[in-house]
């Protein structure tokens, strides 16, 4: 099997799975229990709290375990919105968010709130003259991805963590489940006030995430009941899910840290394959994450080439596949400005670290064959 | 078909009176303890055998967990049937075919079940002739055989058990009360804490840290000798006597010749409040009579006369040789071997007495009052339990 849809999912790293099972299997103690049994449990936990703190930066009490990405972020959104309406009802996000920003945002239309949709130029970035003018004195809430799930583009979090900062009152939030490992964010010091991450993107398990909240940060819980994780997120932790992702989350970084070159140089390769390929066209812009590749072939309706590359085992995708399911154009696309029979022939390429050389070249190979049988049939 | 448990032999507890029952209970109890991991695994007595009853679990490695049990003679893996023969026909030939090297092998029956069908005698030639037609370049040597498969039918089932795996032998630790191992971090003490433990007694131990002159190290290399202990047993707790005062004192004001007899002496005295404090009735030493200077005869007899409290010498009259041997085979010479600084090795006086006398200690020592430093060393003690489970710290650190 060829798997280049890692952007969707991946595939759990065996030693994440194995952390997983044991502490569902030794450490099944509820970490709230007094007795010693879940002592442990609890004592396990803030190790794997400490740990993941480290690594970003962060202290450890700005560390909120969640079931992952769009729990993360509807916590954020919906959780400041909520606590900080008295201040405001603004809030600023961009075209190009994954549904359960975009989403979460419009459903907060029904409460009275306005949303800011910022659009972006042909390379999928937002103008940072645009959010500036944006930002009004009842803007409460940004909420900006840092790396796209269908193109891979990049937002220049940095400035806009720089241009935050100089709104004290309202709080930015970014939504990292694509760039994690990926495309290296400093959390302290950014002007980032939280942040949310998925477990099953980097080699985790489903229903595991992080969503950091930094110190000054105040929420309106989603789920309220025994005031776990900082009253953010009540329920009986996931111990092992938590366990699970912070491993996960060593893992990946240590791999970014030895082999993000070799991932770039790896697209490039297929960056270089594609463009030679007729009929195909890049919709991923130049300076943009390392692991997804967005192409389109116009005239060619995507689940075609889906399907016929699936009969050889290998796997790609059309748009995110949160979206994946309707069946009109990618709206990401659309808001880079590309015409709709581009938007509406988009494939998606995405890479891992297991990824291999000779993996791409008979990704290549396949896709040269289906483009050229279908355009056989086609005249 | 698979070896469903294992039969545990208990040697010279047998030989015990009306309290063997004690021994038993005890023995159990370490070998459930030790075999925690396998939540499967039990372990039963039933008309006067023990039995772990594998659960499914793989043998091997309980196997290799009963073999640092002390009170057990030898084990074997045993299967369970039900008093069929053709059953235990089956089952004799799985343990033959499941031994490593067998070229002569000899089958025992045991009738107790006097309503089994057939006898003894029959039921030997029956087996063994099942076992030949069975396999290829075997035979049967009744007098000289490598593997003797013993099948004993009983009321409720028959029992097959092989090959006969020696155990540590001595007695179930726990059953011969507690002792007080002066530890220092050499050879010599481990291994004398381990035949102490061999004979039922349950260690605690106490150490003389004297920082910082003796580094932490040096106290966790002593932790570590402790730890690789109760994988005999269950815990130890140590005791870590702040000793750097005391020591200097001495070293500062009695004569350099018996410095080291009378900082001996020291020892032995914090040593028995200890033991008062904790209901301990013993100290364990690894002084190993002629080894070095305080272990002279004269050495012991002076330092002796501070208490009266028994001292079990395990290493007494045995060679260095084979203490070290002794301490290869449990794991503690590497670790002893470490180079770091102990109490003992930091002030060496440059000739000490190998024949110190009581009554001229007794004059040096009544020139200084020595009752607070030994009062301030007892208060200050710290102290640290280790068990033989992996410490949790360890078991997060691998699951992250």
């Amino acid at each position: 099997m060829i798997y280049l849809d890692n952007s969707a999912t991946t595939k759990p790293n065996p030693a994440v799975l194995k952390s997983f099972e044991q502490v569902t299997e030794r450490f099944f103690a509820n970490p709230s229990s007094i007795h010693q049994f879940g002592g442990e449990a609890e004592r396990l936990l803030m190790k794997a709290r400490n740990q993941a703190a480290e690594m970003l930066g962060v202290g450890q009490n700005e560390i909120i375990f969640t079931s992952g990405g769009t729990e993360g972020n509807n916590i954020a959104i919906k959780g400041i919105a909520l606590e900080h309406q008295n201040r405001g009802k603004h809030i600023i996000t961009t075209e190009i968010e994954h549904p359960s920003v975009y989403d979460a945002c419009s459903s907060l239309k029904a409460l009275g709130f306005e949303i800011t949709y910022l659009p972006v130029d042909h390379n999928g970035v937002i103008s940072l003259t645009d959010l500036k003018n944006s930002i009004r004195k009842d803007t409460i809430l940004i909420s900006i991805m840092h790396v796209n799930n269908e193109t891979g583009s990049i937002q220049p979090i940095e400035e806009i963590g720089k241009i935050a900062k100089e709104h004290p009152k309202l709080f930015f939030h970014v939504d990292d489940v694509q760039g994690l490992g990926k495309v290296p964010l400093q959390l302290p010091e950014s002007g980032i006030d939280l942040c949310t991450f998925s477990g099953h993107k980097i080699h985790g398990l489903k229903g595991t995430g992080i969503l950091y909240v930094n110190n000054r940060t105040t929420l309106f819980p989603l789920f309220h009941g025994g005031n776990q994780e900082n009253a953010i997120r009540s329920g009986t932790e996931n111990l092992a899910g938590a366990v699970a992702m912070v491993k996960a989350l060593r893992l990946i970084k240590e791999r970014e840290k030895e082999e993000l070159n070799n991932l770039y140089e790896l697209q490039k390769y297929l960056l270089d394959e594609i463009n030679r390929l007729e009929g195909v066209v890049m919709n991923t812009p130049l300076h943009s994450a390392p692991h997804i590749i967005n192409i389109s072939v116009p005239g060619i309706k995507p689940e075609v080439i889906i399907h016929m590359l699936g009969e050889k085992d290998i796997y790609i995708s059309t748009k995110s596949a949160c979206s994946s399911k309707q069946k009109d154009e990618s709206k990401v696309l659309t808001a880079c400005g590309f015409n709709k029979e581009r938007s509406i022939s988009a494939l998606r390429i995405s890479l891992s670290y297991d990824t291999s050389k000779s993996e791409i070249r008979q990704f290549i190979h396949a896709l040269k064959i289906a483009v050229n049988q279908f355009k056989e049939v086609m005249e | 078909m698979q070896y469903d448990h294992i039969l545990i032999r208990y040697g010279e507890m047998a030989l015990k009176g009306k309290n063997i029952k004690k021994f038993i209970v005890k023995l159990q109890e370490n070998i459930q303890h030790k075999i925690k991991d396998f939540p499967e695994a039990k372990v039963k007595r039933t008309q006067g055998r023990m039995f772990v009853l594998l659960g499914g679990h793989d043998p091997e490695p309980i196997i290799e967990k009963c073999k640092h049990i002390f009170g057990i003679q030898s084990l074997s893996l045993a299967i369970k049937v039900d008093n069929e023969l053709e059953a235990i026909k089956d089952a004799a030939l799985y343990a033959l075919e499941n031994s490593e090297d067998t070229r002569k092998f000899k089958v025992t029956v045991k009738r107790i079940n006097k309503d089994f069908p057939v006898r003894s005698q029959d039921m030997n030639q029956i087996l063994g002739g099942h076992l030949l037609s069975n396999t290829n370049n075997i035979t049967v040597d009744v007098h000289n055989p490598d593997l003797e498969i013993k099948v004993e039918i009983r009321l409720e089932a028959t029992y097959i058990t092989s090959s006969v795996i020696p155990g540590l032998g001595g007695l179930p630790v726990g059953t011969s009360g507690k002792s007080l191992l002066l530890l220092s971090g050499g050879i010599d003490s481990p291994v004398a804490g381990y035949l102490a433990m061999k004979r039922g007694v349950q260690i605690e131990a106490i150490h003389f840290h004297s920082p910082p002159f003796t580094s932490d190290r040096a106290k966790q290399k002593v932790l570590d000798l402790a730890k690789q202990l109760t994988g005999y047993g269950k815990s130890v707790k140590i005791h870590i006597v702040p000793f750097t005062k005391l020591q200097q004192e001495i070293f500062r004001e009695m004569p350099d010749g018996y410095a080291m007899t009378i900082m001996r002496r020291m020892m032995m005295r914090i040593s028995e409040k200890v033991c008062r404090n904790e209901s301990i009735l013993s100290m364990t030493t690894g002084e190993n009579l002629g080894q070095v200077a305080s272990q002279t005869m004269e050495s012991m007899n002076t330092i002796n006369e501070v208490t009266n409290y028994p001292i079990i010498r395990p290493l007494i009259t045995m060679d260095k040789t084979e203490i070290i041997k002794i301490s290869q085979e449990i794991g503690t010479y590497e670790t002893s071997i470490l180079p770091y600084e102990d109490c003992c090795t930091i002030f060496v006086p440059k000739s000490p007495k190998t024949k110190p006398k009581r009554e001229k200690v007794n004059v040096y020592e009544s020139k200084k009052d020595f009752t607070d430093l030994i009062e301030d060393a007892v208060a200050g003690i710290e102290v640290v339990k280790v068990t033989d489970q992996k410490d949790l710290d360890s078991v997060f650190e691998d699951l992250l």
